[in-house]
């Protein structure tokens, strides 16, 4: 085991909530009641009450705190260690982030309060706006939608505003083969046909196969840049026109956005809208699977069509919700956005600043060239343009010896690390996608690498070891396959 | 910039071993033309010290809002410290999402008892592991619903939250989808009659919200049973999920016709602070044989290759990243985090302390409500059963929240709430400020 980070180590049994717990015991007291206790079907019909909760559980305080802690010691996270995820960006999350956003005059804003009471959250908002603004090189900021795929569906939705108000919404939206899902299933909720365009050898938009394809009919194209190979797209300037020229508008899914900060700007590259991903270049924690936050950056030509309300200065100089927005596509969600994650991103924002913000880029970028440098002649690299942030690999040297992507990254466990991305993008058959993030040590960065080219090895000496792992985790590979079949949702009581 | 480990001297050995001399030569890939030529135009870097400062001080400008009154789909419950306790642990919030199971059965096992619990709340079969909010669950319910029935009209009633039917609108207007509104009686609820004469064999669903945006109970079980005579689907919304700890379950009657078939709604109420708005937590249950039809994640039982259970995210062949444009959502990310705070909350008060939250919430309302039509001129509207909302006239400017934008026919009225936070003096305090 000494070549491995791993260890065994004790991991306590717990089962589920529902079956812990007696009938009397209690974790929490309500202050006695001080107003006039009197029936409650005086004031509501029994038939509208509820006798009972079956199955809720009764449990004392020291039995909540052990059961979730237990909980909590059988994840991965990154304060334990690297996510070499491609395309999610998991940096460390400051601690500070989470200290601010829960001050109170934060957490317990009611967005309906008078406006002269909220102008704190307001100037927050704002501020993060014109952040983001700038470091995305566009003229407008929407902070409401609550993830990427929510901002790109409020992206495409706002295109489809544009080009309704010139009298023909048009009917479809291109979208690259090597997009993230999220992309065509937001086009097709906003009413589009999706169509698929090609990627050339280097892994890049094929633009003369694009100017074939763009014609009336197209809305826009959603692109990702640098795209899911970590790729710039270095005719993305050539691309936009060729959109623009055929009154097509370019949408940018800006998921890779941690790779050019101050380094170059979708606004200055012909981008008329992208979304955001404040839990991944903004160090919002990803918190086992959200909440996230998907701002939308447009150009000017955009603005109008902004979801409302829109945070605005009003004559006497104080921030206020602007309601009026006749053009806008209308409410993605009520309220105005994830609040605390604003929060959270402005203060890694100020944290850095211009400098602090290129050098994340910079760094993040080398990381990524590094651990391509040194795992190169262990994994096959499908494409040799320059990597960006992130690294895309095959499994095209361990696939003769019946080693797959999947068991790779499932050995990955047992030397202590998250696998990287698998199976995508779909253009590379048996992706292994890297992005380590700027946040990494070279130390850390060497471990891995070690551990990648150790399974390198297992696959061409020892293939069952790696295809029967991981062999040190609470549980194996799920048959995930039996589980859909009969798929159990619930605690039941037997 | 201090969350960087690498220093100088590791960035020029890591140079060198990849075999370049800059860092600059990374960004070859990146035409010239493109590069920006200067620093972005960004406030200056601050220190520790300094951010705590800025924020303190922002969040000094802001009221914290209980003494307001204002609920209208947020609320102010009391949150019990061990929530904070408990999900600042760096094993949940810095974790991601759990596609891999094998080392987050930690998150997998909060987020199925996390869809347990709504599923008894609600009284259905079967609950996903959390949405964004639930003004947009209630959108991706009415697309569930125009999958499973085929048609295009929905029944909504106007008491359903007006920034979560303005959510609907956003999301169906491009889908053909057709919304009609329906009235509320003078009592505060649906009008009953109305809701019959919309009624046709080629609605696909009725929405109501109980409590509904006035605070009043709606009678979600016979409008139910009115939906399915008409086979429609019935759609119940929850803004104030509180109120399920004491009303009966939309899902639960001996009779399955007077059952709802999705209940959505939001679950801020559980120990989610109101932060201005979001992070929230939506939710949605529904009947076991639409589970195929439902949109996000969901995490089910299974076993590993040796026989151990486990938990897994299951059914992902709905999910967008499997079936790119034909998936049943465009969902990517659930709420997790505030999915675990939810159920923390309901692990916390259980299902005696719910209860009691639940009278005192109504009590205390009564109260506030008796105060106002006894000390003060103004009327309270709306005679139906209330949880803890309700409706005042003339109210604006003094207390909770004006009317006058979402309901114009009701003029200068305004919605009250009072949770079990409000101690007596806070609400006699209010009524004070009335009588004036």
């Amino acid at each position: 085991m000494s070549d491995q980070r791993t260890s065994t180590h004790f991991s306590v049994n717990e089962r589920v909530i529902f079956e812990k717990g007696s009938p009397g015991r209690r974790a929490f007291d309500l202050p006695e009641l001080d107003v006039p206790r009197k029936p409650i079907a005086e004031f509501i019909d029994p038939s509208l009450l509820r006798d009972d909760i079956p199955g809720m559980p009764e449990l004392s305080e020291v039995d909540v705190i052990r059961h979730f802690t237990r909980l909590s010691t059988w994840n991965y996270h990154i304060d334990l260690g690297l996510y070499p995820l491609g395309s999610c960006t998991m940096k460390y999350n400051p601690k500070i982030n989470e200290r601010v956003a829960r001050l109170e005059g934060f957490a317990l804003s009611h967005p309906y309060l008078p406006a002269g009471d909220i102008q704190g959250a307001l100037e927050i908002q704002k501020t993060l706006e014109t952040c983001l603004s700038e470091i995305t090189g566009m003229d407008a900021v929407t902070l409401q939608p609550a993830a990427g795929a929510h901002g790109e569906l409020t992206g495409i939705l706002m295109i489809r505003a544009y080009h309704e108000l010139r009298g023909n919404p048009r009917k479809k939206i291109l979208i690259p083969d090597s997009a993230h899902g999220t992309n065509p299933a937001s086009a097709a909720i906003s009413g589009y046909v999706v169509e698929t365009v090609p990627s050339n050898q280097q892994g890049m938009v094929d633009v003369d196969r694009l100017a074939e394809i763009v014609n009336e009919d197209v809305a826009a194209i959603m692109i990702t840049n640098p795209n899911t190979l970590g790729v710039f797209e270095t005719q993305i300037a050539e691309i936009a026109e060729l959109l623009h020229s055929r009154g097509a508008l370019v949408y940018m899914d800006g998921a890779n956005l941690n790779a050019m900060m101050g380094i170059t700007r979708p606004g200055d590259f012909g981008i008329d809208v992208l979304h955001l991903n404040l839990h991944k270049t903004f160090t919002t924690p990803h918190g086992g699977g959200g909440p996230g936050a998907g701002p939308v950056a447009v150009k000017r030509t955009l603005e109008p069509f902004l979801p409302y309300p829109v945070v605005a200065k009003d004559s006497s100089g104080r921030y206020a919700f602007d309601n009026d927005r006749p053009n806008s596509i209308g409410k993605i969600k009520a309220y105005n956005g994830q609040f605390g994650m604003h929060v959270r991103a402005l203060c890694y924002i100020l944290a850095n600043g211009a400098a602090g913000l290129r050098e994340v880029s910079e760094v993040a970028v080398l990381n990524a060239n590094y651990i391509r440098a040194k795992l190169n002649s262990a994994y096959a690299l499908p494409y040799d343009s320059p990597s960006l942030h992130e690294v895309v690999f095959s499994d095209r040297l361990q696939a003769p010896q019946d080693v797959h992507v999947w068991d790779i990254g499932k050995r990955l466990m047992d030397y202590g690390f998250h696998p990287p991305t698998v199976s995508f993008p779909l253009i590379v058959p048996g992706a292994i996608m890297i992005e380590p993030t700027e946040t990494e040590s070279k130390q850390e960065l060497d471990a891995f690498i070690e551990a990648m080219l150790a399974i390198a090895k297992e696959a061409a000496e020892q293939p069952e070891k790696v295809k029967t792992s991981p062999h040190t985790t609470r549980v194996g590979r799920i048959d995930e396959a039996a589980a859909a079949r009969r798929p159990v949702l619930r605690w039941k009581s037997e | 910039m201090r969350y960087i480990p690498n220093s100088e001297t590791d960035r020029k050995q890591m140079l060198s071993d990849i075999g370049i001399d800059s860092i600059e030569q990374l960004f070859s890939g990146i035409p010239e033309k493109l590069r920006l030529k200067r620093l972005l135009n960004l406030p200056k870097a601050l220190t520790e010290p300094e951010l705590v400062e800025y924020f303190r001080a922002r969040a000094a400008m802001n009221s914290s809002g209980g003494s307001a009154f204002i609920g209208a789909g947020i609320y102010h419950h009391y949150i019990p410290i061990i929530i904070d306790a408990l999900i600042s642990r760096s094993e949940f919030y810095t974790a991601y999402t759990p596609y891999q199971a094998e080392i987050a059965q930690g998150t997998l096992q909060a987020i199925f008892e996390f869809q347990t619990y709504i599923a008894q709340l609600t009284g259905m079969e079967v609950a996903n592991a959390s949405l964004y909010d639930g003004s947009t669950g209630l959108a991706e319910a009415v697309l569930m619903a125009q999958r499973i029935t085929k048609k295009n009209k929905f029944l909504v009633a106007r008491t359903v939250h007006p920034e979560y039917r303005a959510v609907v609108n956003t999301y169906a207007k491009n889908l053909g989808i057709r919304i009609e509104l329906v009235d509320y009686a003078p009592d505060g609820r649906i009008d009953l009659a109305k809701l019959e004469r919309l009624s046709a064999n080629d609605v696909a669903a009725f929405i109501m919200q109980s409590p509904n945006f006035f605070g009043t109970i709606e009678r979600t079980h016979d409008i139910s049973e009115m939906a399915h005579k008409h086979g429609a689907l019935s759609i119940v919304n929850i803004c104030e999920a509180m109120a399920l700890g004491i009303l009966k379950a939309p899902g639960s009657d001996t009779n399955e016709v007077r059952t709802a078939d999705i209940v959505v709604g939001e679950a801020q109420a559980f120990g989610v602070p109101p932060s201005f708005g979001g992070p929230h937590v939506g939710f949605l249950s529904t009947r076991e044989r639409y589970v195929r039809q439902m949109p996000g994640r969901l995490v089910g039982l299974g076993r590993d290759y040796s026989g151990r259970p486990g938990f897994v995210l299951t059914l992902s062949t709905r999910e967008q990243h499997i079936r790119r444009e034909k998936a049943t959502s465009n969902i990517c990310t659930n709420q997790s985090l505030c999915a675990l705070m939810a159920t923390i909350y309901l692990a916390t008060v259980g299902p005696k302390g719910l209860r009691e939250i639940c009278e005192q919430n109504i009590l205390k309302t009564d109260y506030a409500a008796t105060e106002i039509a006894k000390k003060t001129k103004h009327r309270v509207l709306f005679s139906a059963p209330r949880f803890n909302e309700f409706v005042i006239e003339n109210g604006k400017g003094s207390v909770g929240l004006s009317l006058s934008t979402f309901y114009p026919e009701l003029g200068d009225s305004a919605l009250v709430c009072v949770t079990e936070t409000a101690r007596r003096e806070d609400i006699d305090a209010m009524v004070q400020r009335l009588v004036q």
